[in-house]
């Protein structure tokens, strides 16, 4: 039992990471903003998070300028594509091969270092339960927030009027500026809360996942970000689906290669052979697993033309210069 | 506070479509200046060691060479897809497959002496490149699937393949159990060009493919056709041509072209397959593309300059001793300051000071229908 409550654990802690930063796109998104630079915002709130965490000796602080990080770099992304009209997919790009390149030279000096880490949640009584206990009283407090922001982004895009408005400007830009909504206004501020998001993200890798700083740590999860909001059709309760599976796989093919294979001699043949089957594969090949599939799960989604062009905001990526 | 619009020009602006690459380097110089001024080194002579110190002796000219070469093949591929509104931004993956591919017969029967074999590998170099791009445009193709994010992925992927490449079937069994293959023979070796340095036939390439391409893009009705489905798809559509075709296209020149970067480096300035054969030469190439204004004319020039990213990056770390993902982050200024020059090129930019809100927007009334 106590086995898979910890694979349990670890899920989530793998799929933290991947939600904060899919439900910031997400809103970004539903206003009609593609940012493909999530995974350049991640690792630089990821290299932010460690080193003010570990400068103040305060994690909490270093989740603040994770945050704050992510805002800034998100503000440079929006300043590009939606004050100066330049083209979202390159100016997306332009941010995460900075961002990467960045956080490289910020981090040279934090390698190697001990980090600081975020306390678990730790309530007396609760937390001790048997099961439950340490799965829903017991776990990091990111995971927590990430759950309340799925809950206040449904709320906020489904049931709010600035919610709409910004799902209207998604939708036809043209039509919302023409009814005298500030399409780069509401941008700016969906831009900006991808960014925190992303920043968050980061946070969770270096103050959580593993306290510390490894340059290149978030090893593609921004991209799979990106892909877990296609992968949801744009609503965010699926985000939180998606980003469990992701974790599932990330954490199962850890698992699977961290495995003894002789701990099952005793099992029979049944188990035992399908675990040595996998175990023979090369690591390699396990670790190409979220990769691949991402990609198996993006063509799933996308082989059904006419949803998938029902849920895509429909301005989404256009550049927008209000005509006066 | 003030505000900044952007007022329509009639038509493009000639001036700052010249202009444009080069008022972005200048920023890009600046905002370099100011960087390492943070970082407590003297500004002037900083720049000097990165741009200009990498450029005084011979041999060093040929060190630019290798390094633009891969820059200017990959680039050169990519500003088709992107002129063609396709974006492979996977380039990095299919330079890999494109080194593994072609180094089959240098590793698996490393005896091989014939003129043959050096040809032999470029083809299957950029078969290999050509054939790993060919999954991102059959699933656009066929399923409509985003090809920046499958592209994006199958890097993670090729790179995960070529470590266990090195480490396991193609190991050399003599090398120490170091993770690499066994050195390919001379006659598998691209052939250097002059005495005075290490650049080797990879640059002719590049230079031949980017003339190559410009000659069909300028010339040819493919290359028409490229333009017409990326500026106006309903137009292309009309005059009969096929997107779907052209993002087989795009997608199979450009993956050919990174793999024969890719197969040229190999056999070109490292001589042997090993876990990191590119120093993120594919995402680097997406900015000499922009660079170069997509005109693979422009392409080499901006290639060069690239090029010289990289080694002055190498050159601040021994004599300054800055990190050598500088020239990461220089290269990111750099794409960011060219999209926002290129701005320029459709739109004047007016500052307006604060005003009084517009009489004729209409106020969103609260509950109104």
């Amino acid at each position: 039992m106590d086995i898979w409550v910890s694979i349990l654990l670890t899920i989530a802690t793998a799929a933290t990471p991947l939600l904060i930063a899919a439900i910031g796109e997400l809103v970004a998104e539903r206003a009609g903003v593609l940012n493909l630079g999530v995974e350049g915002m991640m690792i630089m709130g990821a290299v932010g998070g460690f080193g003010a965490g570990y400068l103040t000796g305060s994690p909490w602080i270093g989740v603040l300028a994770a945050i704050i990080i992510g805002v800034l770099f998100s503000l440079l992304f929006a300043f590009m594509t939606l004050t100066l009209a330049t083209n979202q997919v390159a100016t997306g790009l332009s941010l995460t091969i900075l961002g990467l390149g960045l956080s490289g030279m910020l981090g040279t000096s934090f390698v190697g270092l001990p980090g600081q880490r975020l306390p678990n949640l730790d309530i007396p009584g609760l937390t001790s339960l048997p099961v439950v206990g340490r799965l829903l009283f017991g776990q990091d407090p990111i995971f927590y927030l990430s759950i309340a922001l799925v809950i206040a982004v449904t709320w906020f895009l489904f049931r709010s009027r600035t919610g709409l408005t910004m799902r209207a400007i998604g939708d036809s830009h043209t039509s919302a500026h023409a009814l005298g909504i500030s399409v780069i206004g509401y941008r700016y501020l969906a831009v900006m809360f991808g960014g925190a998001c992303a920043g968050l993200a980061g946070a969770h890798l270096s103050l959580v996942y593993t306290p510390q700083w490894v340059e290149n740590m978030s090893a593609g999860r921004g991209w799979i970000a990106l892909a877990l909001v296609v992968f949801a059709s744009w609503r965010p309760w699926r985000v939180l689906a998606g980003a469990y599976i992701f974790g599932a796989i990330w954490i199962g093919q850890l698992h699977v290669q961290a495995i003894d294979l002789s701990s099952f001699a005793s099992s029979s043949w049944f188990i035992y052979q399908p675990i040595a089957l996998i175990k023979s594969l090369p690591s390699q090949f396990l670790s190409s697993l979220p990769y691949l599939a991402t990609i198996v799960v993006l063509v799933l989604i996308s082989r059904n033309k006419r949803l998938t062009m029902m849920n895509t905001p429909a301005s989404l990526a256009q550049p927008f210069v209000p005509e006066r | 506070m003030m505000r900044i619009e952007l007022v329509k020009r009639p038509q493009r602006s000639a001036l700052f479509s010249m202009l444009s690459p080069f008022i972005a380097f200048a920023l890009t110089l600046i905002a370099g200046a100011i960087m390492f001024a943070m970082l407590g080194v003297n500004p002037a002579k900083a720049l000097y060691a990165y741009f200009i110190s990498p450029l005084t002796e011979v041999w060093q000219l040929h060190e630019l060479a290798i390094k633009a070469a891969p820059l200017i093949m990959i680039a050169v591929g990519l500003s088709v897809c992107f002129r063609a509104n396709i974006w492979n931004i996977g380039a990095e993956g299919q330079f890999t497959m494109g080194a593994i591919a072609g180094s089959l017969l240098p590793v698996l029967y490393p005896d091989l002496q014939g003129a043959y074999l050096l040809p032999l590998m470029l083809l299957m170099g950029m078969i290999g490149g050509a054939a790993y791009a060919s999954v991102p445009a059959l699933l656009k193709a066929r399923f409509n699937t985003n090809e920046i994010l499958t592209s994006l992925m199958l890097v993670y992927v090729s790179q995960l393949f070529l470590d266990w490449v090195v480490r396991g079937p193609w190991r050399d069994p003599m090398g120490y159990n170091f993770p690499q293959t066994v050195q390919f023979s001379s006659a598998a070796r691209l052939p250097e060009l002059l005495d005075s340095g290490r650049a080797n036939l990879g640059f002719i390439f590049s230079i031949v493919a980017a003339v190559l391409v410009w000659l069909m893009m300028s010339r040819m009705l493919k290359g028409f056709e490229v333009r017409v489905l990326g500026s106006s798809p309903r137009a292309g559509r009309f005059a009969g041509f096929s997107i779907r075709r052209m993002a087989f296209f795009a997608f199979m020149l450009s993956g050919a072209l990174a793999g024969l970067a890719g197969i040229s480096e190999v056999s070109g300035a490292i001589g042997r397959l090993q876990p990191v054969i590119s120093p993120g030469y594919g995402f680097a190439a997406i900015i000499v593309a922009f660079l170069g204004r997509l005109n693979p004319l422009g392409i080499i020039a901006a290639g060069l300059v690239l090029g010289l990213t990289y080694l002055g990056g190498e050159a601040a770390q021994s004599s300054l001793g800055v990190s050598d993902k500088l020239a990461r982050v220089f290269q990111g200024m750099l794409l960011f300051f060219v999209l926002g020059c290129d701005t320029l090129i459709h739109y004047r930019i007016r500052f307006v000071g604060r005003k009084a809100p517009a009489p004729e927007t209409v106020p969103v009334q609260e509950g109104a229908h």
